[in-house]
């Protein structure tokens, strides 16, 4: 993909509006944090989910994993990680400017890579699993966490950790994890968009239709299915990171390792944009988060039963997404292109290679 | 660790101390068998997963629970829970489960899900995030000098779920209906050819499945407690029963619900309360890595 080319306009696009957002409308920029944050969600649930055919119910497990990898980490480089979390503390606790930037560059670098350690040694226990024993053993390994985790007295067990403090004015800490979590997303897209052109993404399109078939053909399909995992899991663990350090606060069963709160919306915005597509996912999260946002406003009290309509709704009567329904409606927008206007390229049917400069 | 090796010298040197743990846990046993019966019925026949039994335990013990507050006796709550419950199971079915049922097994997963958190916040809001219990008002009986101590009500609550996992067993069993179920579950194609209105069975064995559920959920009220967020422990239990025991062995699921009451039991004992859900969530785990195993020796025969 060039960067001046046809494909790369969207990003640009995207960079621009996601830079200027938080000066255009200073007071939700906490709000425009948390809908990158659910763009990462829905489109790493959608590397398994929708390119693999493997519906994951527990991706929320590295998202935590992360978020404690990362506590642990900032905590433990200058303090006893024990004494910090236990009520009882013999000496004061600060973090000096350096302290905390020294300590969040490593936890969230310790973040990714450990929360892609632990889906591959997931991966040993869950992916024979298939279809929908695939999808409660994994909502199982999530709620596990979130319990073991909620009875551990090292890491401050159900009461949680306090994070340290930013060293800054409170608006330019929203202004730096709103421009941490867009830099997390965008780069994702990004990737992702490499990602689905090369052989690997080819390869887990082959295992979600035929994984038997895939496997006849040679692919290594679990060493395949433990790596997407991996990468879906990388990014969700910095973002864990990046969250736990927002609100400042961290705790195991609602902000952590919350399964039937942020877990189920990454499935719920993947399938109501259109899973399986780059950009499904995208414009899921951008839908939901602003239902979720107008709702939390208008039907205070009632928002849970709202939201759990909306996705009954989606997964029951709308579940091709807004990207599927596009697709049926306008199959032409979704041909390939023929391109005229660079007379070496004329008559290419087929789409471009990618990276091809 | 230290308090484990306590707790086993505990059970170890007062013996009957263990007899009351296991009355405990086949009395609670029995309320979880008859509850993935039903779960292993709508798996069975419709082959959809519902992840909702455990809310619909929960809606049953808070109608039983309401029944107790007006001032009604609250064993009266186990026909009225199952009288309720019969008519949301219809709702969900004609609005949820029907549109479901053709479509993929995660679909119905995430479909049943969905009504399960619908189900919890209603509850939440309507009765408020608390612990609630019914009471029954019979007496507890005192064995071995007070170590072990039997509830009446448990008793009562053993013998019901067996009635009424008999009274089940039976309907299926010789009923026309119950027929025209088994045929459904073996071949809906079939079925259908031989005159059957699939469509009717289908809606029949959900509505009844949310009935048996009922009736559990009012037992659970009853010898125990119930509060809006317990459902998912529920339905992760009942799964974990039927997926050890296989669907369509009955004998077995019952006998895995029973085994499971005793686990939770003497685990609870053991580790401490606060260590229950989590070993709950490690048996599910550990039973889909046992069947992945089976699976892969399956396989390795078949190559």
């Amino acid at each position: 993909m060039s960067l001046l080319s046809r494909r790369a306009l969207p990003y640009w696009l995207i960079l621009a509006a996601g830079t200027l957002a938080p000066f255009a409308f200073p007071d939700y920029s906490n709000e425009l944090a948390i809908l990158w944050l659910m763009i990462v969600f829905a489109s790493t649930w959608d590397i398994l989910g929708g390119q693999m055919g493997y519906n994951s119910l527990g991706n929320i497990f590295f998202f935590g994993a992360g978020m404690y990898i990362c506590a642990v980490v900032q905590i433990g480089l200058f303090y006893d990680v024990g004494m910090y979390t236990s009520g009882a503390r013999t000496t004061h606790i600060d973090f000096s400017t350096a302290q905390y930037i020294t300590g969040f560059a490593l936890g969230i670098v310790a973040a990714g890579f450990g929360a892609a350690v632990l889906a591959i040694a997931a991966g040993w226990i869950v992916f024979g699993l298939r279809g929908p024993y695939f999808a409660i053993g994994t909502l199982g390994l999530a709620v596990a966490a979130a319990e073991l985790t909620a009875a551990w007295d090292w890491v401050g067990a159900a009461s949680g950790v306090a994070m340290p403090v930013f060293p800054g004015a409170p608006q330019t800490q929203k202004l730096f994890f709103y421009f941490s979590l867009f830099a997390l997303g965008l780069s994702l897209l990004v990737f992702l968009n490499w990602l689905y052109s090369t052989n690997f993404g080819l390869s887990l399109n082959a295992i979600r239709d035929d994984e038997e078939k895939a496997e006849a053909m040679g692919l290594h399909t679990r060493r395949y299915k433990r790596t997407a995992w991996a990468i879906s899991a990388f990014f969700l663990g910095i973002a864990g990171a990046l969250f736990g350090n927002m609100t400042g606060f961290i705790e195991p069963r609602d902000i952590a390792f919350p399964t039937t709160t942020f877990n189920l919306f990454m499935v719920v915005m993947a399938l109501l944009g259109g899973k399986g597509t780059l950009w499904g996912p995208v414009i899921g999260a951008v839908i939901f988060h602003t239902f979720k946002e107008v709702t939390w406003t208008y039907f205070l009290g009632w928002q849970f039963v709202a939201l759990g309509l909306l996705i009954v709704v989606t997964i029951v009567y709308f579940q091709q997404g807004v990207v599927g329904f596009l697709m049926e409606r306008f199959p032409h927008w979704f041909q390939p292109r023929v391109v005229t206007e660079s007379p070496k390229r004329a008559g290419a049917l087929a789409p471009q290679p990618e990276g091809a400069e | 660790m230290n308090h484990i090796f306590g707790n086993i010298s505990v059970l170890t040197e007062a013996p009957v101390l263990n007899l009351g743990l296991l009355i405990d846990g086949i009395l609670i046993g029995s309320i979880f068998a008859l509850a993935a019966y039903g779960l292993a019925l709508v798996w069975g026949v419709m082959n959809v997963k519902n992840l909702a039994q455990g809310d619909f335990i929960m809606l049953g013990g808070y109608v039983t629970w309401s029944l107790g507050g007006h001032g009604f006796n609250a064993l009266l709550g186990v026909p009225v829970a199952m009288v309720v419950l019969w008519g949301v199971g219809w709702v969900v079915y004609r609005v949820v489960v029907s549109k479901v049922i053709t479509r993929d097994l995660f679909t119905s997963l995430l479909a049943t899900f969905g009504v399960a958190i619908v189900i919890q916040q209603s509850l939440n809001l309507a009765f408020g995030p608390d612990t609630q219990s019914a009471h029954s008002g019979l007496p507890d009986w005192q064995f071995a000098d007070g170590l072990v101590s039997v509830s009446a009500t448990r008793v009562l609550g053993f013998c019901m779920a067996i009635l009424l996992a008999a009274a089940v067993v039976l309907f299926m069993k010789s009923s026309r209906i119950g027929q025209a179920i088994r045929a459904t579950a073996q071949d809906p194609r079939a079925a259908r050819v031989l005159g059957i209105d699939t469509e009717k069975v289908y809606s029949f064995t959900f509505c009844l499945n949310a009935a048996i559920c009922g009736a559990a959920g009012a037992l659970v009220a009853l010898v125990w407690n119930v509060q809006p967020f317990f459902g998912t422990t529920y339905s992760i239990r009942l799964f974990v029963i039927v997926t050890a025991a296989g669907i369509g062995n009955l004998p077995a699921v019952i006998a895995a619900g029973f085994g499971m009451g005793v686990f939770e039991q003497f685990g609870g004992f053991l580790l401490g309360a606060q260590f229950q859900q989590a070993l709950i969530v490690i048996l599910l785990l550990g039973v889909l890595a046992y069947r992945q195993l089976q699976y892969l020796r399956v396989r390795q025969a078949v190559q």
